[in-house]
């Protein structure tokens, strides 16, 4: 189990008093403080913890928000920053003393300009909002998180989002122009805009991924891409995860930048299958997902080479999409692949480690041993482009036993990662779920210069407090 | 280094720090007591061509980890250019001088900065600590990012000692396709109809006649140039629609792949603005449609450029003057968008504003990272900011 802080008890007993305050800078549909009304806002995508925040207060603008910054700031109120809720590392997790305040009613899309290639959108516009606006005229934003239906542009900024199609395109980081953020004291600054490579320090980069612990965002400018042609997938499967993980190799060093390679091992396979029903072969210890752009020519082309790429690697069968119909079924089950392991097990955690993309079958066969000794099963779904690694670990979120077990397996899978040579987290984020892991990848002397940057911007350790950096003894 | 750091603070001695010393003409002058150089940490530590990645001391000169990639038909993503002709520079540059400067080439417009590859770095920050940050895989979000925050910061807060990029294939070909004759508006026009269609654009320029005179081959009109970079049958298809989505801008003509190589080497080098003694040169960013505006605005003051990134980089130069400084930047600033000086005289770069000021309470953080960087200021003071 994870500690998080004591309540401050001089908070909680003014209670009253910072409801009325943000009462007088917000309208009174914009502040939740009874007890039934918090209840969706006391957990985000890591369910496991659960905690009803102080109030919940909702900006309709920056003016607002930082109003609302400053006014907490004064009071010396912590401050949980929420998009959608989808964070599966407990970056939203609200405290018992804090004030989360959610983006959700700054949706709004500010301007799309195709001949300059960005939008600037408000902080609580979906991440596939975004791509909806543009799609009729053949644009997109690029990064695609699997919870890419609600989850937040604010939110994909702040944990620095990726998605499966990182390979080529980055991610959230490198689809960024600018931002507007509010500062815990309330400060409205403008960060980049809609040019390229701001001169000075790099705030653009150091505030993606940040978690909410430097300033809240209020709008992002994205860089938008014209879509290519067309888009293409193919599946193909192995004997081995050791076998898959070499045709991987092959296919990189062979020139071909895939938009998206996608790995499953045999649990996810089946969960798939029995899920989706797209035809994925269940004899098969490993699957590919490959993905290529351009013309139908071209998409010929290169899944061609691809495809005599994995001939050489005694496939068990190869199967090349001729329609955009083929290649949606193909997706259709690794896009499942969450409900999917839902629906075999009532609970599962999804961890999220990267490793070098070569230890893939030692850290798999790693993985399935540790399985065995906790008990508990298991299935790998892997960005095989990028190396990013997805265990789902299922377990009985009634049996606390089971749990435990559970958190102690993510635990050494993560270890794991990092003496594979990767990190504990590719793109969900620290949050409170990887916090007290955060010294298997950083020494102390890091840590510290990493909370130095954290106390320039928030002096008072106000903002989203008790993530990201393991608990220091008072 | 940690050693000669920790003396340095000790002793309150500023530090000039610097690889090859190549972009030394940029930004302001350094006041200090001694250069710290990386030059002698040199060697890659980690090639890894199936993983895309590959690390390499700071010291280590470009030139021999283009050639490794090069052997092994792999790039750097970012294509940094070689500025030595433009800064008045010799012996080439260092795998650190071009994150630390956070320098990228025409591809940047469609694959990202160099401080977009910069997967990994270890440092040594002011108190003479060793800092890592990021690590040698693609994706990676485990804590605050002081990989893009060191990248960039010119040695102000950290001297970089080994920095991990990813890398992508190259190309297997090289195509380019030019238009003639057009002014920048519809020059302009022309890129961004170029690099909002579907066929993947990696390269996007407009070149007024002097500057595609300065350039073999293109001859003494305007010319505007757009890239792919592909299999060569792609290439090959990719120029052909290419030209059609183009034809309203007027007849396109496909360069030579040996042509359109050394037309885009030339842009990425910025060959064409030769600076002459006593000339300072600008960096300058906005969003590409106000290019062409931005563009006119520095000619009427008394400058020269040349545009990239669709419209949206310009390269000037002009005298270095105060007056000259102070028009280009605030024609910039007006239009949104930033600024680089590039290369002055010593005497003007000391007494202008180098990048943009920046708002109070943003140059309040900007102090404050630094503070917690490099607590007593020993790195390359005065660098970037007057004062810091």
């Amino acid at each position: 189990m994870i500690s998080l802080p004591e309540p401050k008890a001089e908070t909680l007993a003014k209670r009253d008093a910072i409801i009325a305050g943000l009462r007088r800078i917000l309208p009174d549909s914009g502040v939740i403080a009874d007890a039934a009304r918090l209840k969706p806002y006391e957990m985000d995508g890591l369910t496991a913890y659960r905690r009803p925040p102080l109030a919940v207060a909702l900006p309709e603008t920056t003016e607002q928000l930082a109003a609302i910054l400053r006014f907490l700031h004064q009071e010396d109120v912590r401050v949980i920053p929420r998009g959608a809720g989808t964070s599966l590392s407990g970056g939203a997790l609200p405290l018992a003393d804090g004030v989360v305040i959610g983006m959700m009613r700054m949706n709004r899309i500010l301007e799309i300009n195709y001949d300059d290639r960005f939008a600037v959108v408000q902080a609580g516009v979906t991440n596939l909002g975004i791509t909806a606006a543009m799609q009729a005229d053949g644009f997109f934003y690029a990064p695609d998180p699997s919870s890419q239906l609600a989850c937040m542009i604010g939110g994909n900024v702040a944990m620095n989002s990726g998605g499966a199609h990182c390979l080529k395109y980055g991610v959230t980081a490198n689809n960024l122009l600018g931002l507007k953020i509010v500062t815990m004291e309330g400060d409205i600054l403008d960060i980049g805009g809609a040019h390229l490579d701001a001169a000075g320090y790099d705030w653009l980069g150091l505030l993606t991924g940040s978690e909410g612990q430097l300033a809240m965002v209020s709008e992002v400018t994205v860089r938008i891409l014209r879509a290519a042609e067309g888009q293409r997938a193919m599946l193909a499967a192995f004997r081995s995860n050791e076998i898959a993980g070499a045709c991987v190799d092959r296919i990189i060093g062979s020139g071909i930048i895939p938009v998206a390679l996608e790995f499953m091992d045999r649990p996810a396979i089946h969960a798939c299958e029995d899920f989706a029903h797209a035809g994925y072969p269940l004899d098969a210890e490993a699957l590919l997902i490959i993905e290529v752009e351009g013309s139908v020519a071209e998409q010929d082309d290169l899944l061609g080479r691809i495809r005599a790429i994995c001939d050489d690697f005694d496939p068990i069968s190869c199967r090349v999409s001729q329609t955009a119909e083929e290649s949606a079924a193909i997706w259709k089950g690794r896009k499942g692949a969450f409900g999917a392991v839902g629906r075999i097990s009532p609970d599962y955690l999804c961890m999220d480690g990267t490793i070098p993309t070569g230890q893939l079958p030692l850290v798999l066969r790693r993985i399935g041993e540790m399985s065995e000794q906790y008990r508990l099963k298991v299935a790998n779904i892997f960005h095989a482009g990028d190396g990013n690694l997805h265990p789902l670990i299922m377990f009985d979120a009634n049996d606390p036993d089971s749990f435990h077990r559970a958190e102690a397996f993510g635990a050494d899978i993560l270890r794991l990662c990092v003496e594979v040579g990767g990190c504990l987290t590719g793109e969900h984020g620290v949050g409170v779920e990887k916090r007290d892991l955060m010294h298997h990848q950083f020494t102390a002397t890091e840590l510290d210069q990493q909370r130095a940057i954290k106390t320039a911007f928030d002096p008072g350790w106000l903002l989203n407090p008790a993530k990201v950096f393991p608990l220091v003894a008072a | 280094m940690a050693a000669a750091v920790a003396d340095a603070r000790a002793a309150r001695r500023p530090l000039l720090v610097q690889g090859f010393g190549s972009k030394s003409a940029m930004l302001r002058p350094v006041q200090a007591d001694a250069t710290l150089s990386t030059r002698n940490l040199t060697g890659v530590t980690l090639y890894s061509p199936r993983e895309l990645v590959i690390a390499a001391r700071a010291g280590t000169p470009l030139d021999e980890i283009e050639a490794l990639l090069h052997q092994n038909g792999q790039q750097l993503t970012s294509e940094p250019p070689d500025l030595s002709a433009l800064l008045g520079s010799a012996g080439g540059q260092s795998w650190g001088g071009i994150v630390a400067a956070n320098l990228s080439g025409p591809r940047r417009v469609a694959w990202g900065a160099t401080r977009d590859h910069v997967i990994g770095i270890r440092a040594i920050n002011g108190r003479g600590e060793v800092i890592r940050a990021g690590g040698r895989v693609l994706k990676n979000v485990t804590g605050l990012d002081l990989c893009k925050l060191i990248a960039g910061s010119h040695g102000t807060l950290g001297i970089m000692t080994d920095i991990t990029m990813k890398i992508l294939p190259a190309p297997a070909a090289t195509g380019a396709l030019i238009l003639r004759g057009l002014d920048a508006v519809h020059g302009v026009a022309a890129l961004s109809a170029g690099l909002g269609s579907p066929f993947g654009v990696s390269g996007a320029a407009f070149l007024p006649a002097w500057a595609a005179d300065g350039i073999p081959g293109l001859g003494s009109q305007t010319v505007t140039v757009l890239r792919i970079e592909e299999f060569p049958a792609s290439v090959a298809y990719r120029l052909e629609q290419l030209a059609g989505t183009l034809a309203r801008f007027g007849k396109s003509e496909i360069l030579d792949e040996r042509t359109a190589k050394r037309v885009w080497t030339a842009i990425r080098d910025v060959t064409p603005i030769r600076p002459g003694a006593g000339e300072a040169v600008w960096h300058l960013s906005t969003r590409p449609s106000r290019g062409p505006t931005l563009l006119a605005l520095i000619e009427a003051a008394g400058a020269r450029g040349f545009m990239d990134w669709g419209g949206g980089r310009i390269w000037a130069a002009g005298p270095a003057t105060p007056a000259l400084h102070d028009a280009i930047t605030h024609a910039v600033w007006d239009l949104g968008g930033t600024f680089t000086l590039m290369r002055a005289p010593d005497s003007l770069r000391a007494s202008v504003p180098v990048v943009p000021q920046e708002a109070p309470p943003l140059a309040g953080l900007t102090r404050r990272i630094k503070a917690a960087m490099d607590p007593d200021g020993i790195f390359n003071p005065g660098r970037i900011y007057a004062g810091l």
